[in-house]
């Protein structure tokens, strides 16, 4: 658990021998494998471009030729999703953002400030780590609902800020850090504070947009706590709204529930494109020697 | 990009000699956090993780320990029943066929995971063209930015008996329509199919890293000896990466013992019990039935065994990790 964070694996060309396996042959396997994994997102995706009474069309087609968006007018009449939509930005906006902040505030107390208890206080924050959410929602959803926040958004964000891997994660990169900035800037007269603020924050940016990013495809997606913690529909997140749209029988109407689910993967396709490599470092986080 | 990292392990290891030369001569010159000794000033920047992390973790963790003692409906009052919950959730034919489902789920799904994402992995990390191996690993690293509930939608379509593109394709090589969601087994098998296809991509990332650290030497001097193609990988490989293996093994585990999300909007835990799984039962128990003392009761025996395990597969690791 010493390295900051793991590396990006190196491109790093495993010693070739004559007698391997020959690249054509490794090259049908790995696309064998890249589309069973592509070919159902595919298939959502040409699905949902199809007129609702062709979903079901077989043979099945792959690549939306022809393209018809009834499915997407559809959704927007079927569901609120507008409002859906809203809910899951606003949760996973403020999420991310409180994450960012309370994680590099401990964090960096935690590697550059010095104080009684350092050491048992961060084992406790890892030890949280260890603990599965499942097994602590009883009791926060008495507490959410003692204090009359049942059935809100709030009940969502509160609970999800503080970060223990956010914390981890942003020590860690403080560590990494040079140590003469703090005694430059105290020589200077910078308050720890400003320290902080001015000189270390900034550098930080790399490591706090890793934690935003996790929170962001974490709770963007998140379907347990929301299903717990709201009621009525229009406080549902949009997970929880596609499922209910497709209807415990699976009634729905299919075009039209994937159109859905297309619309809610947008966020995280642009998380994939432009952020692949912070998600990447930050879900290996903390696995490194 | 190694080097990089080198140079911060480095600024680390001079960081704690300083630190220490600092702790030396205490009388000295003021420490890093200031001119004036400002004793409150980190627990300012603790305040808002460690307070939130008392309120929505700890006290939480407490809470559930003790409420797995009592009965509770939150209507009536409380009431101390002792060891009654655990007595009663251990006869509860439901809960016993959830957790041996889970059990079952676990061994199937993570051997599928592990063995699919070290392939993929080794296959990936040899000769190949520069676009491709970035092609490949996007591409199986794709699955894990979406949420299990979306995928689970649309893998109930693609598992339908009748119009399922899955069957469809089975009917192409002359294989009968599969009851895939309609049957005990048909559902475990998409449950564990959708799960493996939606995570082995996290294993498959931990499996990159460890063997972009396997140094290229070791294997030219395994070629050296003879070794070649999959006696390589039998020889040097699979014994280098045990670390990368034993992590991404336990980290596998831990997370499919939770698993909650794919059999609740598949097949809701059915037919029957069929797919119910331990978190199902923690949130049927708490949220239909009120009986938040019973649930805490069975999230208390899921902690306590995936505490167990994780211990168990790091003491094994003393006996067959091999570390460099």
């Amino acid at each position: 658990m010493t390295t900051t964070i793991k590396r990006p694996a190196a491109e790093r060309v495993v010693r070739r021998s004559k007698r391997d396996w020959s690249v054509a042959g490794r090259i049908v396997l790995l696309s064998i494998a890249a589309v069973l994994v592509l070919g159902p997102v595919l298939w959502t995706l040409s699905t949902s471009l199809r007129p609702p009474a062709e979903s079901f069309q077989l043979p099945p087609s792959f690549l939306p030729l022809d393209p018809d968006f009834v499915s997407y007018g559809q959704v927007f009449k079927q569901l609120n999703i507008i409002g859906l939509v809203i809910n899951s930005a606003l949760v996973t906006g403020l999420i991310a953002v409180g994450q960012m902040i309370t994680a590099a505030l401990a964090g960096y107390a935690f590697a550059n400030l010095k104080f009684r208890g350092r050491g048992a206080l961060f084992s406790i924050v890892l030890a949280t780590m260890m603990v599965p959410a499942q097994v602590t929602i009883v009791p926060v959803f008495m507490l959410i609902r003692g204090v009359g926040l049942s059935d809100t958004l709030m009940a969502l964000i509160l609970p999800a800020i503080p970060t223990a891997f956010g914390t981890f994660l942003m020590r860690q990169y403080f560590l990494g850090l040079p140590a003469d900035l703090a005694e430059a800037a105290a020589i200077d007269g910078a308050s720890p504070w400003r320290t902080f603020r001015s000189v270390y924050a900034p550098l930080a940016m790399p490591g706090l947009s890793i934690v935003g990013i996790l929170a962001f495809n974490f709770h963007w997606n998140e379907f347990f706590r929301p299903l717990i913690m709201t009621i009525s529909e229009q406080n549902f997140t949009l997970p929880l709204g596609l499922v209910s749209l497709q209807g415990n029988l699976g009634t729905g109407s299919i075009s039209v529930v994937l159109a859905g689910v297309v619309l809610s993967m947008i966020p995280a396709l642009v998380v994939f494109m432009f952020g692949q490599r912070a998600l990447r470092d930050g879900l290996t986080a903390g696995t490194g020697k | 990009m190694s080097t990089a990292s080198d140079t911060r392990v480095r600024t680390k290891a001079v960081r704690g000699k300083a630190q220490r030369a600092n702790g030396a001569n205490k009388a000295g010159k003021p420490g890093r956090s200031g001119r004036e000794r400002q004793p409150w000033l980190p627990w300012v920047f603790l305040a808002p993780t460690i307070v939130g992390m008392g309120i929505f973790t700890v006290l939480p963790i407490i809470a559930s320990v003790a409420l797995a003692f009592f009965r509770w409906d939150i209507i009536s009052a409380p009431s101390f029943v002792g060891f009654d919950n655990f007595a009663e959730v251990v006869q509860d034919p439901t809960v016993r066929v959830s957790f041996l489902n889970t059990i079952l789920f676990v061994v199937v799904a993570v051997a599928l995971q592990l063995g699919l994402a070290l392939g993929l992995a080794i296959m990936v990390q040899e000769k190949l063209p520069a676009w491709l191996r970035v092609f490949f690993r996007s591409a199986f690293f794709f699955p894990l930015i979406l949420s299990a509930a979306s995928v689970s939608i649309f893998m109930r379509y693609l598992f339908n008996e009748q119009f399922g593109v899955v069957n469809w394709l089975l009917s192409l090589v002359g294989i009968p329509a599969v009851p895939w969601l309609t049957t005990p087994g048909g559902s475990a098998a998409v449950v564990i199919l959708v799960y493996v296809w939606q995570n082995f991509g996290f294993s498959f990332l931990l499996f990159i890293g460890g063997l972009a650290s396997i140094p290229v030497e070791t294997y030219e001097a395994a070629s050296l000896d003879g070794a070649t193609g999959w006696r390589k990988h039998i020889h040097v490989t699979l014994p280098l990466l045990s670390p990368t293996t034993l992590v991404a093994s336990v980290m596998a585990i831990i997370n499919a013992l939770q698993v909650f999300d794919q059999p609740f909007v598949l097949t809701r835990g059915g037919p029957g019990d069929s797919t119910r799984t331990a978190v199902m039962v923690i949130f049927e128990s708490a949220f239909q039935r009120l009986e938040f003392g019973q649930a805490s009761a069975i999230g208390v025996i899921l902690t306590l065994i995936i505490m167990a395990i994780t211990a168990a597969q790091f003491r094994l690791s003393k006996r067959f990790v091999f570390y460099q």
